[in-house]
């Protein structure tokens, strides 16, 4: 992957982080900064979390702004509501994106729609943290990838960084952002970049470039993406995990791949999307959700409308079947690099 | 036991059904004055008897009695009671618009005015409501101007939330009245967190939650009551017993052999079982409760036992599945003729006074009634831009948005 890039200020002091750190720090910046910011979840608080994202800030800023919550994803997501509704900006915790499911009518019908039906008299800033994704041997409820079931709430924000650097800066735009926002942490990454080579040695963040994060304060703004690997034959369109996997899989299969990493998946760039495309002619969309409906779905049918005319080839998709996510069969299901090269090089072979 | 008899599934009935006449006795009513007041300090465990009691003040012959009689201003009571006509006359004429298709629906609360109206005087400006669709009285209490509730109810060109909402789902946060969901009890744990809130900011605020017998089935109810309890939060849990939801008796919500204020008990919060009828009750067990809550003594839940007068909507008909006049049965009677038969005894409140608020009232609501429908009713060209449609869905239009905006030419 490209190691150097434009928008990391140089002259900011910097320090090795794991994606764990960086979200840690983010959120240690943001309540610094913001006596509003509150933080809580299952084990969040004394513990500092089962990832340990949350490590030490209790200790730091005092049990009523990081504190431990009862196991009820709805109570956590309902009384953020509240919380935002009175002015705080909460930023709260669901352990696993595969128990948001509890908290789905708070998230849905209230979070998402309470600016909108109160005409902007009440608003719910505030940030739903969710690691995700699978490559863990999660099995089932572990590792699932539900984006497309936030992507299609009108109201709502959809973020996932793929590294480090990342995502100590979408947290904190996320935060500061007004609009609720479902923030997912592929948590594949959390100690280190993962290309979906299982039977090579994991590679920690150290040493990465993007695992070199600022101490301070700063932001990657929402709705942008980043093409993390130029390149002029095919577009892959990509976040989180898949990222890496699209990067090594271009490396491999020899093809000039254009990867964008989206990072806002909803509301996104639709600007560097079409742009990338139009040039290159090919699309390869890259999901570890399901496919049926999964939020590649829609990108397919966006750059179809943008991109029609200079499409040479149909547009592929390559994501986790339409199973749940099994636990033997860990590797047959996720989306590896060499399901993504075969993909890139039917699309440019398809003509 | 080598022989066992077959199971059966229990499905609770009401006792009465169209026709029929139902059996109130399962109310377990006590006499005014009977239930003790226990300091506002209390341990939770301590309320169980007041959790299955019933605290009433007025008594048959409108005499206030026992330990929650409260210490009140008449003027207050006199607004009170006129808080308690005004939402039962705006009720019955929003009514007739809605038969005459000048809304699309509406939601009245005959019967329960005194719950809203009391516990609105309980309260402070700043203190925040989280209500259902049917504490309109709360807004009315707080002299929200009927016309701007109108233009809610008409979504027109002054409706405040700009026609997105159906009617009743009013929001108005100056009056402490946080914006109503459709999706029932999800305002349950919101109040709790705004409680939080309050408690994690140092204020001095609490916040008042609303919910229904029927939407104590709600995974919400429990969860709120959990949090309220875990984090000690200044709330005040209403549960509003109408004994219906819907066409549903309150023995499916779980009604059964029990109370609503029981529930309470058993996650840890101190609770009462009051009669939702009686003004002087309803304030003065809100006073204790937000005394308490203000005092970082933790939350109160409520359980206020009252009846749904009316229909459950405008789109039902309780005759299908309950009796006509039931309501003219239900022992704790109308508490509007209750408060009204106390002022009256008092001194404070005359038949001819009845009579002349009576007209003022609903000359105030028709004239309300006629400036709202000047700026548009349903349907007609006056309605809210549908420009405005795609706004405030985030905070900043996104493109998508914008775009979608310009494909309709608007």
């Amino acid at each position: 992957m490209k190691m150097a890039r434009d928008d990391i200020p140089k002259e900011t002091a910097t320090m090795p982080m794991t994606m764990i750190q960086a979200l840690r720090s983010a959120m240690d910046v943001m309540m610094e900064r913001d006596d509003n910011v509150v933080v809580y979840g299952q084990d969040v608080g004394y513990f500092g979390g089962v990832f340990r994202v949350t490590d030490g800030l209790q200790a730091k800023y005092g049990k009523s702004r990081v504190f431990d919550a009862p196991i009820s994803e709805g109570g956590i997501v309902g009384t953020a509501v509240g919380m935002a509704a009175y002015g705080l900006r909460p930023v709260v915790e669901i352990q696993f994106a595969d128990y948001f499911y509890p908290a789905t009518d708070q998230i849905v019908s209230e979070a998402a729609r309470l600016r909108y039906r109160s005409a902007g008299e009440f608003t719910s800033s505030m940030v739903i943290r969710m690691p995700c994704g699978g490559g863990i041997y999660g099995g089932q409820t572990h590792s699932q990838s539900p984006e497309a079931f936030f992507t299609h709430v009108c109201g709502l924000r959809t973020v996932m960084p793929s590294n480090p650097y990342d995502a100590k800066g979408l947290l904190i735009a996320s935060i500061e952002n007004d609009d609720p926002v479902i923030f997912l942490e592929p948590k594949r990454l959390y100690n280190g970049p993962f290309d979906g080579h299982h039977d090579r040695p994991v590679v920690p963040w150290s040493g990465h470039a993007l695992g070199n994060v600022p101490t301070g304060y700063y932001k990657v703004d929402l709705d942008k993406a980043n093409i993390v690997r130029p390149g002029n034959d095919v577009t892959v369109l990509a976040y989180g995990t898949m990222v890496w996997v699209s990067e090594a899989a271009a490396r491999e299969s020899g093809v000039d791949a254009e990867v964008i990493d989206l990072r806002s998946i909803w509301p996104l760039d639709l600007e560097t999307i079409v742009n990338s495309v139009k040039k290159t002619g090919r699309c390869v969309i890259v999901h570890e959700a399901t496919r049926t409906s999964g939020f590649g779905a829609e990108l397919a049918a966006l750059v179809q409308e943008h991109c029609f005319y200079q499409l040479e080839a149909p547009i592929e998709r390559v994501t986790g079947w339409d199973t749940p996510y099994p636990h033997a069969q860990e590797w047959a299901y996720f989306p590896g690099p060499d399901r993504v090269g075969a993909a890139l090089k039917r699309a440019l072979e398809g003509k | 036991m080598s022989q066992s008899k077959p199971l059966s599934l229990h499905v609770p009935e009401p006792t009465g059904r169209p026709g029929c006449k139902t059996d109130f006795s399962y109310l377990q009513l006590s006499p005014a004055g009977a239930v003790r007041r226990p300091p506002v300090d209390v341990a939770p465990l301590d309320t169980s008897d007041i959790a299955t009691g019933l605290i009433r003040v007025l008594d048959e012959n409108g005499d206030a009695v026992g330990p929650w009689a409260p210490e009140v201003d008449p003027e207050l009571l006199r607004f009170g009671l006129r808080t308690m006509m005004k939402t039962r006359i705006f009720d019955a004429r929003m009514v007739i618009a809605q038969r005459q298709k000048k809304m699309s629906f509406y939601m009245l609360s005959l019967g329960e005015e005194a719950l809203g109206t009391a516990q609105a005087l309980a309260l402070e400006d700043g203190d925040m409501h989280f209500p259902t669709y049917r504490q309109q009285s709360l807004l009315i209490a707080k002299q929200v101007p009927l016309v701007e509730m109108i233009c809610q109810l008409l979504s027109n060109e002054r409706d405040p939330l700009k026609g997105r909402q159906l009617p009743v789902m009013y929001s108005v946060r100056r009056a402490g009245f946080f914006s109503i969901s459709g999706n029932l009890a999800t305002q349950y744990p919101q109040a709790v967190g705004w409680a939080m809130a309050s408690s994690i900011k140092g204020d001095t605020k609490i916040a008042s939650a609303w919910i229904g017998d029927g939407a104590t089935a709600e995974s919400d109810f429990s969860t709120a009551l959990t949090f309220a309890h875990v984090y000690r939060a200044p709330v005040i849990l209403n549960v509003v017993n109408n004994q219906w939801a819907i066409s549903t008796f309150q023995a499916i919500a779980g009604g059964e052999s029990v109370t609503f204020a029981t529930r309470g008990i058993g996650s840890g919060i101190a609770s009462l079982r009051v009669d939702g009828n009686d003004f002087l009750a309803v304030l003065s067990a809100s006073r204790w409760a937000a005394e308490r809550a203000r005092s970082n003594l933790g939350p109160t839940l409520i359980e206020w036992v009252t009846y749904r007068a009316g229909p459950h909507s405008t789109s039902d008909d309780p005759s299908r599945y309950r009796p006509a006049d039931d309501f003219q049965h239900f022992p704790l009677g109308d508490p509007v003729a209750r408060l009204r038969q106390y002022l009256t005894k008092q001194g404070w409140w005359s038949d001819e006074e009845h009579e002349r608020v009576q007209s003022e009232l609903e000359a105030e609501v028709l004239a309300a009634q006629k400036e709202a429908e000047s700026y548009g009713i349903l349907g007609d060209e006056r309605a809210p831009s549908a420009a405005t449609m795609f706004e405030d869905v985030y905070k900043e239009m996104p493109e998508h948005l914008r775009r979608q905006r310009q494909e309709l030419g608007v």
